[in-house]
């Protein structure tokens, strides 16, 4: 399942795994809490090997998707669970002031709702003081609505604590949003760690590229700083020489009416989303799709011939260009 | 690759294997044992044993008394069900619970109730009803229940669409209940079937007090009045033979049924059938079963009670007593075996924990008398020292009950999901740390029921406490039957009274709690 994957956290930081759901990247997470032996590797906390350790003699804290608390315990008794000594009931409050549950110390899990659940499965997991917190899919079964003020008191509380956290999810926004660096998983594989500026704007693979954002990607004649493609030449990132793949966002991309200059087209679809607008534009010669993204007020309809103009920068990538290279989601 | 942790630590495991050996042990060794006494016999006896037109003459009578039961309780159980669950009678719940509380009747306290209030001298003007009539009567308005229940959860599982397709394909009710809803029925009746069909093979109580002869009443026979224990041996291993076809023949009924069933699961209810006026017949024979099986009983044996000498008091606390203290240590010891086991079961699924838990149920479904037998033998030969104790009645009536126990403590299990204990284990907790803090909390509910359930059981039961108890160790089981099998009816009612009334409330409060009902 896992193959050959070198992940470093340091101290303090936030790091999202994200990856398509079966790539791994939960199992990856058992591991690291020694809920599941893996047949080669090493885990390393602070320079000690854990590979062989228990759960229980890790100090490593897990928020679990379904937050799987306690039934039988109150959200007090639940926080209190991996404490010891004298003032454990006390510190357990203060963890629950932390996320905000006082209120709620003393009602049982199933009388408290899904995003109070959340908050006490996390004082739960941090009231120990763990040197790491684990948290799988943390805000998956959390309403739409509820989800982005929920990630925004929870990194918080991780900053305060200063707490390490190592965050899996399959929500590119989610991974985006919360992350101080990101790791993109596939298929058991690690393809890229970075800040989630330079995984957006500098993917390494075609998948990378694909599964953060919508993106173009067209293949190319690397020219030094600029690559010869369907669209004209196209400003690069870094340089390079020679047939390349391009990743080229759409908001690197403007229409225009087809007297302006650039590759001709017709718009075929149109998707607007209030504070922005994409297109999906048929090119003339050659025949492909492009996507095209383009503020509010841009006039053009279904149907229009406009002409594709190149605005922003593209990123060369590795490895081999996809069978169809389309514009996607 | 990875593997769960569980398996990778098999030091975390080993205080819940070894139980679960012992378990499949404490089943399996006797009968070998069994075997072992039976082969003892020389070749020439052997051929006399085994053609004996004793034997056939027991099997058809056996065999007679298993088919009358089963067609009886059908007769009862199947509108019974239908009128609990498909009509429009008030009090459905109640009904239900009040047509499942006969099955808190041992039967040998039906047998003796029966001896007791027909004939000469009795209540009921009646000739005494003893042999096959009597066993039968008395079986089967006590095992109904089982069937009943079984019977009730399919009834409340239908799809009513069956029986609405079948309507609008031109059926009249009756017939569109009958081809397109009771075959839905059948696998529910056939686990009904299996469970009486146990309990009437297993039966040695009523037959020996009716005086049919069966299996049990001739092995306990051979082994209490002819003492030849090479023959009991032998008979108690055909009864094995024919509880273990019965077995097969379910599971291969079943396997065929359930395979050609489609779709499952009701969407929505039934409209409940009007009786109109006939709904005083339908409460009368709602009512029916529970007065001839429950209340009839209470009442024949307040009214036999009160003749009952001041001076035997004493006894009755004294069987009270020994009932108690065999049957609460067998209770505790059936639950022990019965959480790990149910923990291998459900957490490390395999072929061998399957087979440990087919085992614990083994012991449940071999006929008691046959089960006490081999264990005679068993400990006659390797534990000669306990053989006549009361630790050994304990451990047999807890290997005996274990199963009745793994039922509701293997159901709690399910509702612990392992994220639980995983949980625990990321907050610092051991293995069995995670086990006393999250699992059994979440368990003992179930636990409590499990050992509820072995307890009564242990205090009703009667004929591995008549091979097995020490000498003179009387309980309140034993004393209904020696009393009964003399005629000193009024001796014996207080005694039967108190367990007929201990166990009621038992299985009353079970089934209420667990909303069965």
């Amino acid at each position: 399942m896992l193959k050959g994957i070198d992940l470093a956290v340091y101290p303090g930081e936030i790091l999202a795994l994200l990856g398509p759901s079966g790539c791994g990247k939960t199992t990856l997470l058992r591991v690291i809490a020694g809920l599941e032996s893996p047949d080669g590797g090493r885990v390393v906390l602070e320079g000690q090997d854990i590979t062989h350790l228990p759960p229980e003699r890790r100090g490593i804290g897990f928020v679990f998707q379904d937050y799987a608390l306690f039934p039988h315990l109150t959200a007090l008794g639940n926080v209190a669970f991996g404490l010891k000594g004298k003032d454990r009931l006390l510190r357990a409050q203060k963890a629950l002031e932390r996320v905000g549950m006082t209120l709620f110390q003393h009602r049982k899990p199933q009388e408290l709702s899904g995003g109070q659940q959340q908050r006490v499965a996390l004082a739960r997991a941090l009231a120990p003081g763990p040197k790491l917190v684990l948290l799988d899919e943390p805000f998956s079964s959390l309403d739409a609505s509820l989800r982005a003020a929920t990630r925004e008191e929870v990194r918080k509380v991780l900053k305060e604590t200063g707490t390490t956290a190592l965050l899996v999810t399959h929500d590119q926004e989610e991974a985006l949003s919360f992350a101080d660096r990101l790791g993109v998983m596939r298929d058991g594989k690690l393809l890229q760690v970075d800040t989630p500026e330079a995984v957006y704007l500098r993917p390494k693979t075609p998948f990378v590229a694909q599964f953060l954002g919508r993106t173009n990607l067209l293949s190319g004649e690397g020219k030094g700083r600029y690559a010869e493609t369907c669209l004209g030449p196209v400003a690069l990132a870094e340089p390079a020489h020679g047939p390349l793949l391009l990743s080229l966002r759409p908001e690197a991309l403007r229409l225009a009416p087809p007297e302006a200059g650039g590759a001709l087209g017709r718009v075929v679809a149109r998707e607007f989303k209030g504070h922005d607008l994409t297109y999906r534009v048929r090119l003339l010669a050659p025949e492909r799709e492009v996507l095209v993204q383009e503020g509010p007020e841009s006039p053009f309809r279904v149907g229009d011939v406009v002409a594709v103009q190149v605005v922003g920068e593209g990123v060369a990538l590795e490895g081999q260009s996809p069978k169809a290279p389309v514009g996607t989601d | 690759m990875v593997r769960p942790r569980g398996l990778h630590h098999l030091p975390g495991l080993l205080p819940f294997l070894v139980p679960a050996l012992l378990t499949g042990g404490g089943v399996a060794l006797p009968l070998v044992y069994l075997v072992l006494r039976a082969l003892e016999a020389e070749p020439g006896a052997l051929r006399e044993i085994l053609l004996r037109p004793k034997n056939l003459e027991l099997l058809l009578n056996t065999l007679a008394l298993l088919l009358g039961v089963l067609a009886l309780t059908t007769l009862l159980a199947l509108p019974l069900a239908f009128l609990t669950t498909r009509t429009n009678l008030k009090g459905k719940r109640l009904l239900s619970l009040l047509l499942t509380l006969p099955l808190a009747i041992p039967g040998y306290v039906g047998a003796y109730v029966l001896l007791a209030a027909t004939g000469p001298g009795g209540i009921l003007p009646l000739p005494r009803l003893e042999g096959y009539v009597g066993a039968l009567f008395v079986l089967s308005f006590i095992t109904y229940p089982y069937l009943f229940l079984s019977l009730r959860a399919a009834f409340l599982g239908l799809d009513p669409a069956l029986e609405e397709a079948a309507r609008t394909l031109g059926m009249g009710p009756w017939r569109a209940f009958f081809r397109a809803a009771f075959p839905q029925l059948l696998p529910a009746l056939l686990s009904g079937y299996l469970v009486v069909g146990l309990h009437v093979l297993g039966d040695f109580g009523t037959v020996s007090l009716l005086r049919y002869e069966t299996f049990s009443y001739a092995i306990y026979l051979q082994y209490s009045a002819a003492f030849d224990r090479v023959y009991a041996a032998w008979l108690a291993l055909l009864l094995l033979l024919l509880t273990g076809g019965l077995l097969w023949l379910e599971g291969l009924l079943l396997r065929r049924l359930t395979l050609a069933r489609t779709g499952k699961g009701a969407s929505r209810r039934h409209k409940p059938l009007r009786l109109g006026p006939f709904a005083p017949l339908g409460y009368a024979l709602v009512l029916f079963p529970p007065s001839v099986a429950l209340a009839f009983p209470l009442y024949a044996l307040f009214h036999l009670a009160r003749r009952f000498p001041q001076e035997g008091l004493s006894g009755l606390w004294e069987a009270l007593g020994h009932s108690a203290l065999a049957a609460a240590p067998a209770a505790f010891l059936a639950v022990g075996m019965a959480l790990p086991l149910a923990y291998l079961a459900v957490r490390l699924p395999s072929p061998a924990s399957r087979f440990l838990e087919r085992l614990a149920y083994l012991g449940y479904a071999i006929p008691p008398l046959a089960f006490a037998l081999a264990w005679i033998f068993f400990s006659l030969r390797s534990l000669p020292f306990l053989y006549g104790t009361l630790p050994l009645l304990v451990l047999v009536l807890a290997f005996h009950f274990l199963a009745e126990s793994l039922g509701p403590v293997r159901g709690a299990l399910f509702q612990v999901p392992r994220r639980l204990e995983e949980a625990a284990r990321t907050l610092g907790e051991t293995p069995t740390g995670a086990f006393f803090r999250v699992t059994f909390p979440l368990l003992w509910r179930g636990a409590v029921a499990g050992g509820a359930l072995a307890f009564i059981g242990a205090v009703k039961e009667l004929p591995i406490t008549l091979l097995l108890a020490p000498m003179g160790y009387a309980t309140l089981a034993t004393r209904v039957f020696s009393y009964t099998q003399e005629a000193m009816f009024a001796e014996a009612a207080p005694f039967a009274l108190l367990i007929a009334l201990l166990s009621a409330a038992f299985v009353g409060v079970l089934l209420w709690t667990e909303r069965r009902f």
